[in-house]
Order: structure tokens, then sequence, then C-alpha cells
């Protein structure tokens, strides 16, 4: 008998905590208090264009050869790949500038330079860039 | 002898006298060599005995007197009046957590996260007494080293936004010390711990924002823990795609 009374008054106790507790509101500008957040949000937002981007790419695959020049030349067509170029740097560099914190090698009891990763990261972008590159402008010349 | 005030604007909630808060002004003389918390300690002593917060080893170690100064998590006994000063200061309690009274906040939550997390060792092995010490390579205890020295003071809460919208999320912390016991050689919980760590209130719930890290006072680099932790759920679900494969991720 005794156990269920202090059992009641325990959870009456409890229930009359919750109640006096205030819940502080978080603020829905949250992501503009800081510069870091408010960069952070761009950084998410950026994926959307290069989302964005790799589906208008499978698109143009499937369109016919009018279609697909109308697709890719003139300005609106120019001024997208502007701001979609930038949109995809931007996300890239912020995502090299964190894979340290993902990737973590070791070498016995010693952890290898953070700064050394990412910049084998950025060497790797580089000369994957000028590979894909010099592909394209070989075959726009006509592979000869 | 101080001949010039700081003000700090603090945090008052009382729920026996009013439902919601309110900010009360006061003014402590200004001291090069004192901390925040000296000045609350000066309020509780001299102007307002009323006040109630956390403190207790004032030296950065027991993790207890976490609060916003001025919008951002800070541990009070290390942040100091001459960082603000002549700048006037806001006290709050720790954001995302609910307040008990003043500066006070209720940690259940964060407690009962360390518990679902089974954040402590559960080892791989039992070995009597006779069969003597766990032993562990200096190498080894380097993979969790860092994310051992957290002293649980919630500002990594207080700074996540994911937290601070969805309090099921496991949070910063403790998937730090989930990950921290993971990565030591002489554990054995990994599965044990995986239900509760990559469910969808455990590690998928990070966006990457990486403001825990920042305030951290301890450098555990919580947000490393988290995307750690994410390499190593899917390295599991490539293995469980094979039928060679183990699902016990290496360290
Ligand atoms: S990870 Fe850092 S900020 Fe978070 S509780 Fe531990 S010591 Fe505090
Ligand atoms: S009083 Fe112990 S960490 Fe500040």
């Amino acid at each position: 008998m005794s156990q269920v009374q202090s059992h009641d008054s325990e959870s009456s106790a409890r229930g009359d905590h919750a109640a006096r507790l205030y819940h502080q509101p978080w603020p829905s500008d949250w992501w503009l208090r800081r510069a870091s957040f408010t960069l952070f949000m761009i950084r998410e937002i950026t994926a959307v264009f290069v989302g964005g981007y790799a589906i208008f790419l499978l698109v143009l695959l499937f369109l016919p050869a009018g279609a697909f020049q109308a697709a890719v030349q003139g300005p609106v067509s120019a001024f997208m790949h502007v701001i979609v170029l930038v949109m995809a740097l931007y996300h890239t560099v912020t995502w090299l500038n964190l894979t340290p914190k993902v990737l973590v090698v070791w070498r016995g009891e010693e952890r290898v330079n953070p700064i050394l990763l990412t910049a084998a990261h950025y060497v790797g972008w580089i000369v994957l860039s000028l590979v894909i590159v010099g592909l394209v402008v070989f075959l726009a010349g006509g592979g000869a | 002898m101080a001949d010039e005030n700081a003000i700090l604007e603090v945090f008052r909630y009382q729920p026996d006298q009013k439902s919601e808060p309110t900010f009360q002004r006061y003014e402590v003389p200004f001291h090069e060599e004192w901390v925040v918390l000296d000045a609350l300690n000066y309020i509780k002593d001299h102007l307002d005995g009323t006040l109630s917060y956390r403190w207790s080893c004032r030296m950065g170690i027991c993790g207890s007197c976490g609060m916003m100064v001025n919008g951002d998590p800070k541990l009070t006994c290390s942040v100091f009046l001459r960082d603000y000063h002549p700048q006037v200061m806001r006290v709050e309690p720790l954001r995302g957590f609910p307040v008990i009274r003043d500066l006070v906040i209720d940690l259940d939550d964060f407690m009962n996260k360390m518990t679902e997390v089974k954040a402590w060792m559960i080892p791989k092995e039992e070995r009597s007494i006779e069969q003597g010490e766990y032993l562990q390579s200096p190498a080894q205890l380097a993979r969790y080293r860092q994310y051992s020295t957290c002293i649980n003071c919630t500002l990594c809460y207080a700074a996540c936004p994911v937290y601070g919208r969805h309090t099921e999320f496991v949070g910063p912390a403790a998937i730090a010390l989930a990950q921290r016991y993971n990565m030591d050689s002489r554990d054995g919980g990994y599965e044990e711990r995986a239900e509760t760590l990559f469910d969808e209130h455990g590690v998928w719930m990070c966006t990457f924002v990486g403001d825990c890290s920042r305030v951290c006072p301890k450098n555990v680099d919580p947000a490393a823990a988290i995307q750690q932790a994410k390499v190593s759920a899917t390295k599991d679900f490539y293995r469980s795609l094979v039928p060679w494969g183990k699902r016990r991720t290496e360290t």
C-alpha cells in the first residue's frame, strides 16, 4: 500500500514538474542569426541546382537535335549555366573542405594531416575536370 | 577595486510567481579577471539571492555552468567579463532545453539519450581479475581519445538547429560518446548501440551544420563523430548486401 502511495506521489510530482517547465521557442529565422548558419543554408540550397542540372543533362540526352541546340544555346542558357556553375563550385568547395571531418586516416598513432587530405581531393577534382574538358574539346573537334 | 560596473541582463523564470520569463538587469563591479560566473555569484551573494543557476568546479571540468551569453552557448566559468564589457551581457539558459527555473535547464532528455545510446563500455570479452587488465595500444587509444574528453556540458545541443527544432534527435554529445565507445578496441557494444544510433532519430537527422563543433569547449568535434558514424552505417549497409559481409564496422 505504501509503495502504491509513494509511486503515486512520485508521478504527480513528475507531472507537476513537467507542467512548470518553460519551453523556450526556437526562432524560425535561426538561419539568419549567424553567418555560418546562413552559409550552411546556401550550401543546402546549392544541392537543388546541382541536382536540377543533373536532371537537365539527362533530359538533353533524349532531345532531338534541334531541341538540343535550342536548349544549350542562347543567352538564357548561358545565364543558367553561369548560375549553375557558381552554385556547383560553392557546393564542391564547401564539401571538399569538410572532407577531413568524415574521412580520418591514421598512420599508427598519428592522424594524417587533414590539410593533406583536403589538398588531395582538390588535386583529384582539378585533374578530373581537366580530363573532362579535354575530352569535350576533343569530341567537339570531331575526335580528330 | 573596481571603479566601473559591468551590466548583465539575466533571464528570470520563477514558475511559482509568473508563468512567463522576464529579463532582470544587474550591475556588478567590473574586474578584468572575473568570468561571467563570478558576476552571477556576485549577484547571488550581494544583490539577489533568488537567482538560480548551476555551477560547481569553476574550471571547465564539471560541465554544469553552460548558459547562453549574448546568444552563444558558453561555459560561464570560462568566458571573461572583459570579452564583452562595455557591451551589456545577456545571460540566458541553454537554448533548446526546457527551463526549470531562471538559468537552470531540465537535463532529463539528455540523460535519457545517453542511456539510449549506451554511452558506456560494453566489454568485447569478459575478463576475470586473474586474466589481468584490458590492454590497449597507444594507436588504439588515439582512435577515440578526442571523443572521450566530453564533459556533458550540452553546449553542442544548444548550438544545434536540428535539436532545437526536433528534440527527438539523439544529438551531438550522445552520438560522439557512442562513437567513442564504438571506436574503442576493448568494446563490443556496436550492435547494441546501432539500433538507436542509426534509426530515424539518429545520425541521419544531422544535416552537418557543424555549429556543435564550433561551440564545444573541449574540442570533441561531435560533428565529425556523427559523420564518421554515418560512414560506419553506410559500410554496414553495403556489407549486409554481400553474403560474406560482416556487420561490424572496423575502427
Ligand atoms: S561534445 Fe563538447 S559541447 Fe557537447 S557536451 Fe561534450 S564537451 Fe560539451
Ligand atoms: S563550473 Fe564546472 S565547467 Fe564551469
